[in-house]
């Protein structure tokens, strides 16, 4: 476990010395910046008309999690790919690491990072909860939060698999990038057109295990399995790919 | 310490490593030689867990390299032949991390003992990405030895050094070398001469000849030469040192010079000093001309591309 820890520690520390990371962080922030102006302006624009909502954080967490699906890939493409490329490979498998002790360290290090990011989003429903009379609910906040923390956690664990079979970074972003988007946006699709298995698809679609649950404040047990199985799919990809690659 | 029983590696199929068996002692330097892609790194990297072999087996420091890997690992220290570094560190995190996967105590002074010892201690704190080639041959090098290695495991250690620190790294070695197993790789066959115990030539795959640099020599040579110049015209020297016993064959070169032949074991280097004095030579030197490992290695790896 120490092993795992220092080489997440590297990991995470080398984030902050790579432009890619401040871009996402930059973006990320930007972007929920903009949703969350348009979202307080309509809720206030309601309100003076007598109607009215009240706004409350999902729209942030809801926006969070669908730019992972950008964001995720620029932060694990490297993770292995790189020390592929520069032959650090052979520095870790020579000394006494194991191979998935590697694999979950890289990902460590990225969900590290990733916390820190989520830290810095909670501006938003810190400002939200100052401007709401009776305050936010930080049930559901909490709640929209470990759901976007587990789906960073499946993504970066796919993400850091992928990044195993390739020494390529590129390669690994856009395969990265199109798993991702398979599984969040068009895996479902089949769901609403076939007659049988309809519920395959359906459980396999990322986005239903986040928006329905988690984001509606409800900390489902079956969603919590569904997302810590993809990061150990990812995890179990990138540790045999490391041992292939032995054996070739 | 290193033990190797038909270490077979075949990468598809090529076979890069081809039944090499041999063994190392503890407080030896085992030199390996043998031409570009002769299997050198190949064979290296199965001993220090990097890649499991295709047949056959080796233990290090008692350890089997593919089921105690891990065991292994820990035991041996490698360098290896194209010195990966993490380029964004500078030179003391880079060491340290090393230092924390292999979980040293004290790794913060330990660091800057094997700094000290590569002779890098003022380049601490620079990034390893703007050192010279010999810098971080040097900092590959230190990383190698920080957990203090039972197994020192060497591709081609002192490539791109310069001169004084070749010098200083060899020097290195050879302390290292009294208490602990050495293996190191290299094409420079005076270094292997200068620093191993013992030396491995292999080409394709296969060890050709297995013995001291010395006896290696000696054992291909059959008889040993003499080079030996006097001043001024040589004349009759060659009959005066062919009546001498023991000398089997005595040559004219150039002028004042004359190179004779007798066989191993039998030194009558005096005998021949006495009769050219005593002939009335004015005898300016006499050296050995024992056959170099370059013309025993080339030799070794010709026979053997010509046999194929
Ligand atoms: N990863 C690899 N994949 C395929 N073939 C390889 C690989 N590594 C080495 N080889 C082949 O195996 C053979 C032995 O290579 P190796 O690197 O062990 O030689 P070497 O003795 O270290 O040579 P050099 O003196 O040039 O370093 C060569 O024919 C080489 O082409
Ligand atoms: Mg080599």
């Amino acid at each position: 476990m120490k092993t795992v820890w220092t080489i997440a520690k590297r990991e995470y520390n080398q984030y902050f010395n790579s432009p890619i990371a401040y871009v996402v962080m930059f973006m990320t922030l930007l972007v929920l910046g903009i949703i969350f102006a348009v979202v307080f302006r309509n809720s206030m624009d309601s309100a003076m008309f007598g109607g009215g909502f009240t706004p409350d954080n999902s729209p942030i967490t809801g926006n969070l999690v669908f730019l992972m699906v950008f964001s995720a890939p620029a932060l694990t493409m490297r993770l292995v790919s790189d020390e592929l490329r520069m032959g650090t490979m052979e520095l870790i498998l020579t000394a006494p690491v194991r191979d998935w002790e590697l694999i979950v360290g890289k990902w460590l290090g990225a969900l590290l990072f990733i916390l820190t990011l989520l830290a810095l989003t909670l501006v938003y429903p810190l400002i939200l909860n100052s401007q709401i009379n009776n305050g936010l609910d930080w049930g559901q906040v909490l709640a929209s939060y470990l759901g976007v923390l587990l789906v960073a956690s499946a993504f970066l664990g796919l993400g850091v698999g992928i990044s195993a079979l390739f020494s390529n970074q590129a390669a690994a972003f856009f395969l990265s990038m199109g798993t991702f988007m398979f599984l969040w946006w068009l895996i479902g699709f089949p769901a609403n057109l076939v007659q049988g298995g309809a519920e395959v698809f359906q459980y396999l679609d990322m986005q239903s295990h986040f928006y329905n649950t988690f984001n509606a404040g409800q900390i489902v047990l079956a969603d919590v399995v569904y997302y810590l199985s993809l990061t150990a799919l990812g995890l179990f990809v990138g540790t045999s790919a490391v041992e292939m690659r032995r054996w070739r | 310490m290193i033990r190797v029983n038909g270490l077979t590696k075949d990468y598809g199929s090529r076979r890069a490593v081809d039944q090499i068996t041999f063994d190392a002692q503890q407080g030896e330097i085992l030199g390996f030689l043998g031409p570009n892609g002769a299997g050198k790194t190949t064979t290296m990297r199965i001993l220090t867990g990097y890649m499991p072999p295709t047949e056959g087996e080796a233990t290090v420091a008692g350890y089997d390299v593919v089921e105690e890997s891990i065991e292994v690992r820990r035991r041996v220290g490698y360098l290896p032949e194209t010195v990966p570094l993490y380029t964004d560190m500078s030179v003391f995190e880079y060491l340290k991390f090393m230092g924390d996967l292999r979980r040293l105590p004290n790794v913060e002074d330990r660091v800057d003992e094997v700094l000290e010892q590569v002779g890098l201690a003022e380049r601490a704190d620079g990034t390893v990405h703007n050192l010279s080639k010999g810098m971080r041959q040097r900092v590959g090098l230190a990383q190698a030895l920080l957990h203090r290695p039972e197994v020192l495991i060497l591709d081609e250690p002192t490539i791109g050094l310069d001169p004084g620190q070749v010098v200083e790294v060899r020097k290195l070695i050879r302390e290292i070398g009294k208490e602990r197993t050495v293996l190191l790789s290299t094409h420079i066959l005076s270094e292997a001469q200068n620093i191993c115990d013992r030396v491995l030539i292999i080409n394709k795959g296969r060890i050709v000849a297995e013995d001291t640099p010395e006896n290696l020599q000696s054992r291909l040579l059959g008889a040993e030469r003499v080079i030996l110049r006097v001043r001024g015209e040589t004349d009759d020297l060659p009959a005066v040192i062919e009546k001498v016993r023991g000398v089997q064959t005595v040559q004219s070169k150039e002028e004042g010079v004359v190179e004779f032949q007798f066989a191993p074991g039998q030194d009558i280097r005096p005998e021949v000093a006495k009769a050219v004095v005593g002939a009335g030579y004015d005898l300016l030197e006499m050296r050995p001309m024992g056959m170099s490992l370059e013309e025993i290695f080339l030799e070794l790896t010709n026979t053997e591309r010509g046999a194929k």
